[in-house]
Formats: C-alpha cells, sequence, structure tokens
C-alpha cells in the first residue's frame, strides 16, 4: 500500500503541475492496476487523501473532515462492489459446473441413427440454449422394426435436460415391448408422472415401422402432429392421435392409428419448435414445411432435416424461439 | 487486557450510539481512517438487524490488547426470532438481492472473521472480529 501511495501521489502531483491528459492517461492506469490488485473504493479515497495531505499540507487542515466523509460513505460502495465480485465469481463456477452437465447431458442423450438398407432415416434436433429439451430415441430389431420416439419437455434448460434423461431410461427398459406405441405411452407416462414433480410435462410422439410388410403405427401424447407425405398421391396427411401429456394422470390409455408405407414414403415427425414461430403469425409453418419437403422430396432424408432447419432458421431471422427437432423416415 | 463497553439497541438512534462507540475503541486501539469507517460499519449494520427484526438487542464492543495480538471484538446478540439456515444468509446475493451490498456476507469481509450462532424462537448471537496489523 505504501508504494501505490507513492505513485499515486507522484502522478497526482504531475497531473496538478502540468494537466495534459497524458497525466490523466497514466492515472487511468494507474486505477486498472488499483482494481487488480482488489483495492476497495475507501482504500483509493484514502490514498487521494494522504497524498493531498503531502502536496498541499498547510491547507489539508480544511478539507481532511470532507475526505474522511468520503471513505465513510465510500465503504458502503466498497461492500457492494466486493459483493458483485464475488457474485461475478460464483457465476464463473456456475459456468463451469453447467459446461460439465451440457457434456455429460450430450454424452447421455446421444442420438444414435440407425443405419438401414430400406428405409433412410434422418435426424437433427438442436437445442436453444446449452441443454437441450428435445430428445431423440430410435430403437431398432436388425432389418424389421424399426420405432421412433419424438419427445419435448414443457421447459427448457437444465431442468428438462434433467426429465429427459428419465425418458431415456424409460424407453430403454422397455426392450421387446417397443412394437405397441400405446403400451409404450402408458408406461412412459407412468414412469414421469411417479418421478417428477407436477409442473413438469412430456409430449411424445411414438411410432414404430414394420419393415417387411410396411406398416407404420403411431401414438401420440400431446404431440405435434406427424406427416406423411403419399408418393403416389403426391399429398400430405397429417398423422393425429389423440392422447393427454405425458406426466399429468398416473391411469392413462393412448390410442394408436396405422398407416400403409410406400414406396418413397416420407414421414416427417417435428417438435414444435418446428412449427411454432412466435415473431411470425402470419406465415403457415405446415404449409411452408409441406411445400419444402415436396419440392425437395428427391433428396436424402438427412439432407430434408438439414433443409428444413436451414430454411426455417432463416424465415425466423436466424432466432429460433425453442429447441427444434426434426425426424424424417424415407421409404427407399 | 480487554475493555468491554455495550450498548442496547433499541431505537434507531442506539444505532449512532453503538458506531459511536465502536469508532472510539478502534481509534483508541490504534485503527486508520479507513478500518475505524469499516469497523462503525459493521456495527451499524449489525445494529441496524436488531433494530429491524429482533426489535431489542446488545451491541458489545471489546478492546482486546495483548503482548500477542490487538483486536476489536463486536458482539451482537439479541433475543429476536433467530436466523432458520445460517447458510443461506452467509451467501451473497441472498439479503441483498439488487446488490445493496449490505448484509452479513458484507459485515464478514469488513472484519477479518465471522461466527453465528443462532437458534429459531430464541435469538441471535453474532461474534466478529478485526486484528490490528
Amino acid at each position: 500500500m505504501k508504494e501505490l501511495e507513492k505513485q499515486y501521489k507522484k502522478i497526482l502531483s504531475d497531473y496538478m503541475i502540468d494537466k495534459t491528459e497524458k497525466n490523466l492517461y497514466i492515472g487511468q492506469n494507474f486505477i486498472r492496476q488499483l482494481i487488480q490488485k482488489n483495492v476497495s473504493p475507501e482504500d483509493v479515497v484514502s490514498i487521494h487523501k494522504n497524498a493531498i495531505a503531502q502536496i498541499f499540507p498547510d491547507r489539508i487542515k480544511e478539507v481532511q473532515s470532507a475526505y474522511d466523509f468520503l471513505i465513510e460513505v465510500m465503504v458502503h460502495y466498497g461492500m457492494a462492489h466486493r459483493e458483485h465480485q464475488s457474485l461475478l465469481q460464483k457465476q464463473a463456477e456456475f459456468e463451469i459446473e453447467m459446461n460439465i452437465a451440457t457434456n455429460i447431458q450430450k454424452t447421455l442423450l446421444k442420438t444414435v441413427i440407425p443405419q438401414l438398407s430400406s428405409v433412410d432415416i434422418g435426424m437433427i434436433s438442436i437445442p436453444i440454449r446449452k441443454m437441450n429439451g428435445d430428445y431423440v430415441h430410435f430403437l431398432q430389431d436388425q432389418e424389421d422394426y424399426l420405432s421412433v420416439a419424438v419427445t419435448d419437455v414443457v421447459g427448457k434448460g437444465v431442468p428438462a435436460a434433467l426429465c429427459m434423461s428419465m425418458v431415456k431410461f424409460g424407453l430403454e427398459t422397455l426392450e421387446y415391448a417397443y412394437k405397441d406405441p400405446s403400451y409404450v405411452l402408458e408406461v412412459i407416462n407412468r414412469v414421469i408422472e411417479k418421478g417428477v414433480d407436477d409442473s413438469m410435462f412430456v409430449s411424445m410422439f411414438y411410432g414404430c415401422l414394420d419393415i417387411q410388410n410396411n406398416i407404420f403405427s403411431y401414438a401420440s401424447a400431446g404431440h405435434e402432429p406427424a406427416l406423411h407425405y403419399r408418393a403416389n398421391e403426391n399429398t400430405f396427411y397429417s398423422l393425429e392421435a389423440k392422447g393427454l401429456l405425458l406426466g399429468v394422470l398416473p391411469e392413462i390409455k393412448y390410442s394408436y392409428n396405422k398407416i400403409s408405407l410406400k414406396e418413397q414414403d416420407i414421414v416427417i415427425i417435428m417438435t414444435d419448435g418446428v412449427t411454432e414461430f412466435r415473431a411470425h403469425d402470419d406465415v403457415n409453418s405446415r404449409e411452408m414445411i409441406t411445400s419444402l419437403i415436396a419440392e425437395h422430396k428427391h433428396q436424402s432424408a438427412q439432407q430434408l432435416c438439414n433443409l428444413l432447419h436451414k430454411e426455417i432458421e432463416r424465415i425466423q431471422d436466424f432466432k429460433l424461439s425453442d429447441d427444434f427437432s426434426v425426424v424424417i423416415i424415407k421409404k427407399k | 487486557m480487554t475493555v468491554k463497553s455495550s450498548v442496547e439497541i433499541i431505537t434507531e438512534w442506539d444505532i449512532v450510539a453503538a458506531r459511536q462507540l465502536g469508532r472510539n475503541e478502534a481509534k483508541a486501539l490504534g485503527f486508520g481512517t479507513v478500518d475505524q469507517a469499516r469497523i462503525t460499519t459493521a456495527i451499524s449494520e449489525l445494529a441496524r438487524n436488531i433494530y429491524l427484526y429482533a426489535n431489542i438487542g446488545f451491541i458489545e464492543v471489546e478492546r482486546v490488547e495483548t503482548e500477542a495480538e490487538k483486536k476489536i471484538v463486536i458482539i451482537a446478540s439479541d433475543k429476536g426470532p433467530g436466523i432458520k439456515d445460517v447458510r443461506k444468509v452467509m451467501e451473497d446475493g441472498y439479503s441483498t438481492t439488487g446488490g445493496l451490498g449490505a448484509g452479513l456476507p458484507g459485515v464478514k469481509r469488513l472484519m477479518d472473521s465471522m461466527d453465528i450462532q443462532s437458534i429459531v424462537g430464541e435469538g441471535t448471537i453474532i461474534r466478529t472480529e478485526k486484528r490490528l496489523c
């Protein structure tokens, strides 16, 4: 502190004599040093007071008490300053923890897209914040069955991600029961209803494709309807299925529907981040999606997913307002 | 040698008396202007807490002068509602949302150490000290 006082006094007295911009600049650099050394505001006032006392020894008496008053006031300012610094440090710690959690989530909830000879599958899932509130899960039994779950937790960020890992483990315990969409939703509903607090709801679209017989059966728990493109009619159909969100009530029955999936047919499953354009109410998103798919239907499923994401992001001025997930299944 | 004095906190003006006591003792012990201001501010915060939340309590100021050390000890005691979660009130930002910088963590930083004993429904004793170096 003594050394700092000496330096400060020198800088101050230089300024009192020359009063140039250069003096002020040197003063600023010096303050930067003080901030780095965590010198509190009240100490700075004290340093200033002592410097004045040395530069103007015969005049300090008149103003001494004014400086003491300022020191007193600045103690409180210093308290606020230190609290602020400690909160900044805490925030940095949170940031680190958050990054670790994000990485764990990425590993935990990693979606592996199955490679099949007769079905082309594409998937994209982009979180709006660090943690994804959407999750896509595939299950596959060789070239016979392919099932897909597209889920969206109401809410974003950490709570959503935590809830999602439960959904994932629920799905994984199903093993061979996965061919019945109603049963899957009923089981996952029970898992969520029991394990997660009342404010947490999950929507899920679950579909299972019987590859040999070309039958796609699906059920929905309050999820965005999927789309079915029938190649031979060149028309889109909405795959609607009634069902309450998961986690609301304990014992709920879900019904399922079946469609037949022909060659070159496409199924598009989305979360509401894809269809809800918050800033653009005038855009009919489903119309936009169908015309985009129809126009590029010959591209691969993954290319279609990427295209949809790019196009919708552009329409929303590159500021998506929700987690964004699309699964596209194309019959070869 | 230990010199002990205390002020009863009942009205807001007793906070001023407690401050005055603390400043005198700090000065007598040899603390500089800045540390005097810090000690006084700490007392002020503790006394204010008593006045606002416990209605009645005491601020005790001890001046400890031995060969080994010189320090000032402040003890704030009350029979108020007590603190339910001490760890929480020692967290930055808990009682000062909006960043006014007061609160117990702020007091602790002005001093060297702080110890809180509190029983819900019975009261609180806060002991904090600052050494002269």
